[in-house]
């Protein structure tokens, strides 16, 4: 029987895998998809508890989510090939003009 | 009638104002006659109040309220009664003189229009001092005076310092911050005083705290007194604080004659007056006022006697008559103390302006020993002199006879003879030192030729300005009956007893002989021709009395120079030790701080990443931990 408890395991995985990635990842793209991922992972704990507690609240965030997930890639990628288009490369290391 | 009491009030302030438009600019003839037309025009208001006190009786006005909080509430709140209708007519009479005198006086002066502005903000800090209902409203014109007259004081402030020996004021700026310092020294006696009394009455309010008076425990009424008196010696410059008044001779003239003569300084007479249901209520403070006044009369007197400085002798002379003043408050005789300082401001006021006019002619030069012989070429400055110094005198029929001589009878009243006995000395001085200078300076032998001076009489209408004051120092004296019965609608009236009336004619006598006779030992002494005896200048009595008791020097020793030290002390061993180094301190370890932390911005945005990373796990923790303990 799966419960609740293997729902959040799930979501805390998924999460830290992002996290992860973000972390360690050098490619712009590859962030994206870790943030993807740590988004996913907080609708995942959304839906889980609230088919738990029955309250479609949490269901409605996790709706949310989905869209301002989508409309962030929309804006990001945009920003991304802009980026690529200036400086031609998507290599983190190649970013250091905030400098101090 | 609230009009004319607003009137009266802010004519000279708009006049400051409108003077200080253009203060920083080279003359400009207007500011003088504006600011002198205001003046004229607060001086008819405040006789149109006078006449309004007389016929109908006290007018109040309340501007708006000033300060509410709690139970406290202190409203800009004036009144125009007995005392105040007097004060202010007086004030502004000299003022308006003043004004127009300086016109002439300042005329080459590069700070004309500042002059102005300056002489007509004193003129409203006086009056706000003499109308304000209350405690406080008096000490915010007193504080405002204090400021004007250091402003006037140190109005020439470019001089730089000299030695003692050549100057004993040593600068303008000098006088003017010892004057400004001495006055500060007193205005806490004064403040504590005015605690005291909010303290114990809950109001400043005159009429409520004179209410108050006979439930007050007489503890606390002897303190109170003292505490107010203290302020009082400040400004009336009564002994150990007098030293500042002689040194604000460094002021222009019409300055000493405005407030170092005629008006600000009997502000602490002033306040003994209008305070008299208090002292009436404590006789041994009142009998020390009296004693202090006695000796500072005699104390002033007799450093007057071997001055050579023609301002310095006057100013002296103002001392002693202040002293005067104090004593007739302090006896209980407060109509008489409020009609000696109006009659003095007349004739003292004039015999300023009349210095001002002999230094004018002799380019600035004070000394009397220089002078001589100056009647032929200033014939009506020495008839003003002449009579501003019959006043001083104490020579019937002039002002200062009938004020005087009350004086000396209320004493002789009171049984206090000793005090009779040295203010009758201090009359004969008085005439001595005052027809001295007279002598020295308009008789005698024509010694300015020697320094090749080339005196000259003023203009017209400056001797003309001066008349008012000449006409009063005159006839003031006629109308003693009159203002008794008029002030002492207020003041409490003072009888005198069946045994001084029997003794009035010997009294009279007795005083005008010792006053007849200084003026003729000065006569024999000065007239002529200037006699000096170098073994008696010489002589260590002269040489302490011409080194003013050596007290100035002495504070110098006493208190300025280990206060200098002390600040030393405190600047470089507290203050740059404890103070700035906890300061610097504080910086340092936010500068170290900040530079420590600096290399977290190495401008890699996967670094910024794992910062906000864990910081975002820190807060993840500790908001386990918090939700773990509830």
């Amino acid at each position: 029987m799966i419960g609740l408890s293997h729902y959040l395991i799930l979501s805390a995985i998924l999460f830290s895998i992002g996290l992860v990635g973000v972390i360690r990842r050098r490619n712009l793209l590859m962030l994206f998809f870790a943030t993807e991922i740590m988004l996913n992972a907080a609708n995942i704990a959304f839906a889980a508890l609230s088919s738990y507690m029955h309250d479609l609240s949490g269901q409605m965030f996790a709706f949310f989510i989905i869209a301002v997930a989508a409309s962030e890639v929309a804006v990001g990628l945009g920003l991304l090939i802009l980026l690529y288009k200036k400086y031609g490369s998507l290599d983190l290391d190649d970013y250091t003009m905030l400098r101090g | 009638m609230e009009t004319l009491v607003y009137i009266a009030l802010f004519a000279p302030l708009v006049g400051s104002l409108f003077a200080a438009l253009f203060g920083m600019r080279p003359k400009t003839l207007w500011t003088g006659v504006v600011t002198s037309l205001l003046l004229f025009v607060s001086f008819l208001a405040s006789a149109m109040l006078l006449k309004h006190v007389y016929t109908v009786g006290a007018v109040h006005a309340e501007l708006m309220d000033w300060i509410v909080a709690g139970d406290m509430r202190v409203p800009f709140g004036f009144t125009v009664d007995e005392v105040t209708a007097v004060m202010m007519t007086v004030v502004t009479l000299v003022s308006t003189v003043v004004h127009i005198y300086s016109n002439g006086y300042m005329e080459h002066d590069k700070g004309f229009n500042r002059f102005f502005s300056y002489l007509s903000a004193f003129v409203f800090s006086m009056l706000v001092l003499v109308m304000s209902d209350n405690f406080l409203g008096l000490f915010i014109g007193w504080e405002g005076v204090g400021v004007c007259s250091w402003l006037l004081i140190g109005f020439w402030y470019h001089k730089p310092d000299v030695g003692r020996d050549v100057n004993p004021s040593i600068s303008p700026s000098w006088a003017a911050n010892e004057a400004f310092i001495m006055n500060r020294i007193a205005d806490l006696g004064m403040l504590i005083g005015i605690f005291l009394i909010y303290w114990n009455v809950g109001s400043l309010n005159y009429q409520e705290f004179f209410a108050a008076v006979p439930q007050l425990s007489h503890g606390m009424l002897v303190l109170i007194g003292i505490m107010l008196f203290i302020g009082a010696m400040g400004k009336s410059a009564q002994f150990p604080l007098h030293t500042w008044l002689a040194d604000a001779m460094e002021g222009p003239t019409p300055v000493s004659a405005l407030i170092h003569a005629a008006t600000m300084v009997t502000a602490g007479v002033y306040l003994v007056i209008r305070a008299h249901p208090l002292y009436s209520e404590i006789p041994e403070v009142s009998y020390f006022i009296a004693v202090l006044g006695t000796f500072v009369a005699i104390f002033a007197a007799s450093m007057a006697l071997v001055n050579r400085d023609l301002k310095r002798i006057i100013a002296y002379s103002t001392l002693s008559q202040l002293g005067y003043m104090f004593a007739a408050a302090g006896l209980g005789a407060y109509w008489v103390a409020l009609f000696h300082l109006a009659a003095h401001a007349f004739f003292k006021a004039l015999l300023f302006l009349g210095a001002g006019n002999v230094m004018h002619a002799m380019n600035d030069e004070l000394d009397i020993f220089k002078m001589g012989g100056l009647k032929k070429v200033m014939r009506w400055t020495y008839t003003y002199m002449g009579v501003a110094s019959l006043a001083l005198a104490g020579i019937w029929p002039f002002a200062g006879f009938y004020s005087k001589d009350t004086i000396l009878e209320a004493a002789f009243n009171e049984q206090s003879y000793g005090i009779w006995f040295v203010l009758w000395l201090t009359a004969g001085l008085t005439a001595f030192y005052s027809f001295r200078l007279v002598f020295l300076t308009f008789l005698s032998d024509e010694r300015y030729k020697q320094y090749g001076f080339h005196p000259h009489e003023v203009q017209k209408y400056v001797l003309w300005a001066m008349f008012p004051l000449g006409l009063l120092a005159v006839i003031f004296g006629w109308w003693k009956e009159e203002f008794m019965a008029f002030v002492t609608r207020l003041l409490p009236a003072y009888e005198m007893s069946e045994h001084t009336e029997h003794m009035v004619w010997i009294l009279i006598i007795v005083t005008m002989a010792i006053a007849i006779g200084g003026i003729v030992v000065a006569y024999i002494m000065y007239a002529k021709r200037l006699r000096r005896n170098e073994r008696i200048e010489q002589s260590l009595p002269y040489r302490i009395l011409s080194n003013q008791y050596y007290i100035p020097i002495f504070y110098e020793k006493a208190f300025a120079k280990p206060y200098a030290e002390l600040s030393d002390i405190a600047w470089k061993e507290i203050d740059q030790q404890v103070v700035d180094a906890t300061v610097d301190g504080i910086a340092r370890v936010i500068e170290e701080t900040g530079d420590g932390t600096r290399r977290m911005q190495t401008g890699n945005l996967s670094d910024y990443l794992k910062w906000m990373a864990a910081g975002a796990l820190i807060l993840a923790v500790l908001a386990i931990i918090v939700a773990m303990n509830h």
